[in-house]
């Protein structure tokens, strides 16, 4: 691992320990952040799937409703029965912060009171495999929205784990070992001198004591 | 601030939304679709956006430019045609983004 480009000096190496700290805080609370938001995205997306299962099958069944009713109405008569609705669904979005993803909170509302109060056509005229078709997809209306809201929140969750997931490693793959590198050389630079200063002033004492008193001549 | 719910797909696997009080927007030319979602998008009065699964695959980059936002969620739904997948392979696809590799449901 290369060690950051610095000045060896005691003041870089208190910045840097600092540094260090803050880096290894920072590593440890997204560490808990990702763990965290791994458990519940797991949680989501297990519900999401089973949700989604069970919807496709339903649509599924819907649809081969809505085929049945085409078999036995015109086209025509079909399409002119379901072409003025008389229900319209509004949602409400709020967003609900989960380890800061925001994620949406969909909330459902109907122009008419009675959600069941869904048929846009007289009965005379019109085969029961439609109102079959029908009220099977309004049945499935909640777990429709329930699906989307769900689905939402499982993308914008992936986005945010892989992003903290990037921030961990890098923290703790890059940052920190360099950190640290960075802090064990310019230690040992620091330390280097020192000694180097002190045989300096070894020497130099030496010789001074040599001019003064004239060691050397006496013991050699 | 209510918002409503569009649903984008071929005329025979939409019709019935319709009923139930949705928004239909049929689109039988999958040519046309990606235009037709961006003008709804980007009205941002839909919260959330269903589209038949063969329609869902054609828009992927216009989808992109949603994907971080909280509305509208764009979400493939199966058409007449049948199930071809896209929406258990889009769970599969998060778990592999968050996880790193599919290990729930390969």
């Amino acid at each position: 691992m290369a060690i950051m480009n610095v000045n060896p000096t005691r003041m870089q190496l208190t910045k840097l320990k600092k540094q260090l700290a803050t880096a290894v805080r920072g590593h440890k609370m997204l560490k808990d952040k990702r763990d965290e938001l791994m458990r519940r995205f797991i949680d989501l997306v297990q519900e999401n799937k089973k949700l989604r299962d069970k919807v496709e099958k339903e649509l599924a069944q819907c649809n081969s409703h809505f085929v049945n009713a085409s078999a036995v109405m015109s086209k025509e008569a079909l399409d002119a029965s379901l072409m003025s609705p008389k229900q319209q669904v509004g949602v409400n979005v709020s967003s609900k912060n989960v380890m800061s993803v925001d994620i949406p909170q969909i909330t459902t509302s109907t122009r008419t009171s009675d959600s069941g109060d869904i048929f846009p056509y007289g009965f005379a005229f019109t085969s029961f495999e439609l109102d079959d078709a029908v009220m099977s997809l309004n049945e499935l209306l909640p777990d429709l929205i329930r699906l989307a809201e769900i689905e939402k929140s499982c993308e914008l969750m992936s986005a945010e784990i892989e992003k903290t997931r990037r921030r961990v490693n890098s923290l703790e793959h890059v940052m920190i070992p360099r950190y640290q590198e960075t802090i064990k050389y310019i230690s040992m630079k620091l330390e280097e001198n020192d000694r180097s200063s002190r045989t300096r002033l070894m020497k130099v004492k030496d010789m001074l004591l040599d001019k003064e008193h004239n060691y050397s001549g006496k013991y050699s | 601030m209510a918002k409503g719910i569009a649903v984008i797909g071929d005329s025979e696997s939409i019709k019935g939304f319709g009923a139930i009080g949705l928004d239909i927007f049929p689109c039988d030319d999958v040519e046309n679709v990606a235009q037709l979602f961006r003008k709804i998008a980007d009205g941002d009065n839909y919260a959330i956006i269903y589209l038949t699964e063969e329609l869902f695959a054609q828009i992927e980059k216009e989808r992109k430019r949603y994907e971080d936002r909280i509305t509208p969620a764009v979400i493939p739904i199966i058409g007449v045609k049948g199930n071809n997948g896209i929406g258990s392979k889009r769970l599969s696809a998060f778990v592999e983004q968050a996880v790193g590799s599919d290990i729930l449901f390969s």
